[in-house]
């Protein structure tokens, strides 16, 4: 009696178990659908694809669309490709996030181990600089880039991720340290550590988890930002994200569907292979942090 | 001048006083333990000594040298934290070293160092691994080793027992003593645990609500604590306070002694000066081992006093039996030998080793001398 029930709940959960899979597996279809379809098309000659040939496997395999995306196409005025674009942004964006970083780790050691009066304020304010709207900062972001000299640069792209990134990265670094047992950073003052050898021998090498988290979220924004890249940054300073759309917008000739394609998977791959690297730290980075704070 | 000097010292959080006016003094080679109950300022102080927190007032002064503007590292000090605080990023050897490092010490010395402090811990096996490799009791032996690797004048110790088991404590403890016998160095000691207090301390200072109630050798804190608070403190179990009202017997001092039925026995006193307190309010103290049955008299005990009384519960502990009944109407615990075999209402006879009877003010609590 008690076996039959026994072997009808296994059944039900094997049941259950088919059905889950066949969601999941619906599911990862539905996400992945359009970066077959782009992969499909960007190694298709142009022809095939205004044939109205969208979905099947070439008929004839290339590689010219993602060479003419790479060094080639026609972006603004010259035809230069993407490739100039691309390390435009791989500039900005590496700089951006290491020194985001550095500034979260010292901001939220500071913020949880070297408390101050005003510390909790000073944290809800940088809180605050996390909500505060792109569009809302546009026109004093422009002011202050054209009197340091650095409008229409890639550097002034830099400083305007890093002063936009700081509330976030300040964030996860506090979290992190404020679970951070406080004796730690005692036995190292005993032990005659000062304030950088601290956060360099104790801290920073116990932090990889939210360093990491900390780097996917600053990579991944900056890397997809439009707006400040397209208001701050034109012509040959454009970072890849504004280089696609001019690419894909270009109003002259026809419409190369294929090397679009290409330059989007391009324009995708640096975010797509920091979550593939560190990835799997990401979302235990976030629980360490959250556990306390 | 001491070894080690707290003067004056005081500490407030805003409007909270956590330290009123802490007095320590201490020689080299003393083991000072500092004990009392959560929130007394024992923690506080220790940090204090160790240029963790600072003092709102007062100075502390370390073989001569006044440490009030000194940084930690440079207190020649070295601190024991009750989680260990182990950094968990590098092995045994890099914990015990790492502080040496911070201090310049070439790398062969530091060696060299790191081998002693193995072998006198006997952790050489334990070196390469890291902190989270280890047991309790090994992270104990980590965390010392690193505190004495630096060869200070003071060390200090936080609770550092309280995270062990309780067989691993009392091997801990044992060895802690046997370290300080063997080094002789100064030891600042905190713990809420009396008998730890007991066991190690050369001086303990009983603190509570930031004030220390007595500072003494563990003899003269257990035999003729100061205050109620200390008395009933430093002990266990606790030492049994009864409400009592001395009496003049042509001239000799008496407290007269209610049991469990009524019956009033008198008691004689060896301390005349309490001849002045005859009428007031008195507490008598009285520890658990000064009542007995008549096998368990000391024999050195000169003034024995008897009463019937009812057992209320016995105990059996294994060495002793601890037998509670009531005098005055008030719980009194009795410390027999495991021998005795008593049933709840059984009556008997309880022999009260007068000579250590203590006596306390009711309104001050302090102890009343002669």
């Amino acid at each position: 009696m008690s076996g039959g029930a026994q072997t009808q709940a296994i059944r039900t959960g094997r049941l259950v178990r088919v059905f889950i899979y066949c969601f999941l597996l619906v599911a990862v279809l539905f996400y992945m659908l359009p970066l077959a379809i782009m992969l499909v098309n960007s190694v298709k000659p142009l022809a095939e694809i205004t044939g109205g040939n969208m979905v099947s496997l070439p008929q004839v395999w290339t590689i010219d669309p993602w060479l003419d995306a790479w060094s080639r196409a026609q972006i603004g005025v010259e035809a230069t490709g993407l490739r100039p674009y691309f390390i435009n942004s791989i500039v900005m964006v590496v700089p951006a996030v290491i020194i985001l970083t550095l500034i979260g780790a010292v901001n939220g050691y500071v913020l949880t181990k070297w408390q101050f009066r005003g510390a909790k304020i000073l944290f809800g304010l940088l809180l605050f600089s996390c909500f505060i709207p792109f569009q809302m900062v546009l026109i004093p972001m422009a002011r202050v880039l054209g009197i340091l000299g650095l409008s229409g640069t890639v550097y002034g792209l830099i400083l305007v991720h890093v002063t936009y990134g700081i509330g976030f990265s300040t964030l996860f670094f506090r979290n992190y340290y404020a679970s951070f047992p406080t004796e730690l950073i005692r036995a190292a003052q005993m032990d005659g550590a000062g304030f950088f050898q601290i956060l360099y021998r104790i801290l920073m090498p116990s932090s990889g988890p939210i360093i990491v988290v900390c780097v996917i979220w600053q990579f991944t924004n900056i890397w997809n930002d439009f707006l400040f890249g397209a208001s701050f940054a034109s012509g040959s300073a454009a970072p890849m994200t504004v280089a696609l759309n001019n690419l894909v917008q270009s109003s002259t000739g026809v419409k190369e569907y294929n090397v679009h394609f290409a330059g989007a998977i391009m324009a995708a791959f640096p975010t797509l292979l920091v979550y593939i690297v560190a990835g799997r730290y990401f979302v235990r980075g976030l629980m360490a942090g959250s556990v306390k704070g | 001048m001491s070894f080690l000097n707290i003067q004056n010292v005081t500490k407030s959080f805003g409007t909270v006083d956590v330290l009123k006016r802490v007095d320590i003094a201490i020689e080299e080679g003393e083991f000072l333990v500092l004990v009392g109950p959560s929130g007394c300022g024992k923690s506080t102080l220790l940090n204090i000594i160790a240029g963790l927190e600072h003092q709102t007032s007062g100075d502390i002064d370390i073989n001569g040298r006044n440490v009030n503007a000194v940084h930690p590292a440079q207190r020649n000090i070295a601190m024991v934290f009750q989680s260990y605080a182990l950094y968990p990023n590098m092995t045994v050897r890099g914990n015990i070293t790492f502080g040496l490092e911070m201090n310049g010490v070439p790398k062969a010395k530091r060696e060299e160092a790191v081998a002693d402090v193995a072998k006198l811990l006997q952790i050489e096996p334990l070196l390469d691994r890291k902190p989270s490799a280890l047991s309790g009791g090994q992270r104990q032996r980590v965390a010392m080793g690193r505190a004495l690797v630096r060869n200070p004048a003071v060390f200090l110790f936080d609770e550092p027992l309280s995270n062990l088991d309780a067989k691993l404590r009392v091997d801990m403890r044992t060895e802690i003593k046997r370290l300080h016998n063997n080094l002789g160095t100064t030891i600042v000691y905190v713990t809420h645990d009396q008998i730890e207090a007991l066991t190690l301390s050369t001086r303990i200072a009983v603190m509570y609500g930031g004030v220390v109630q007595q500072l003494g050798t563990p003899r003269e804190i257990y035999d003729q604590p100061e205050n109620l608070f200390v008395a009933t403190f430093m002990g266990s179990p606790a030492m049994n306070i009864v409400d009592v009202e001395i009496e003049n017997d042509g001239g000799k001092a008496v407290v007269p002694l209610t049991s469990k039925d009524g019956t009033v026995t008198r008691l004689s006193l060896p301390q005349d000066f309490l001849l002045p307190w005859v009428g007031r309010r008195v507490k008598m103290g009285i520890r658990p081992e000064a009542i007995t049955d008549e096998n368990g008299v000391e024999s050195r005990a000169q003034l024995v006093g008897r009463m019937e009384n009812e057992v209320e519960l016995a105990e059996p502990t294994g060495a002793d039996t601890f037998v509670s009944t009531a005098i005055n109407g008030q719980g009194v615990t009795a410390r027999m030998s495991a021998e005795v075999n008593l049933s709840p209402g059984q009556r008997m006879n309880f022999a009260l080793n007068m000579d250590k009877a203590l006596f306390f003010d009711a309104e001050t609590e302090n102890l009343i001398k002669g």
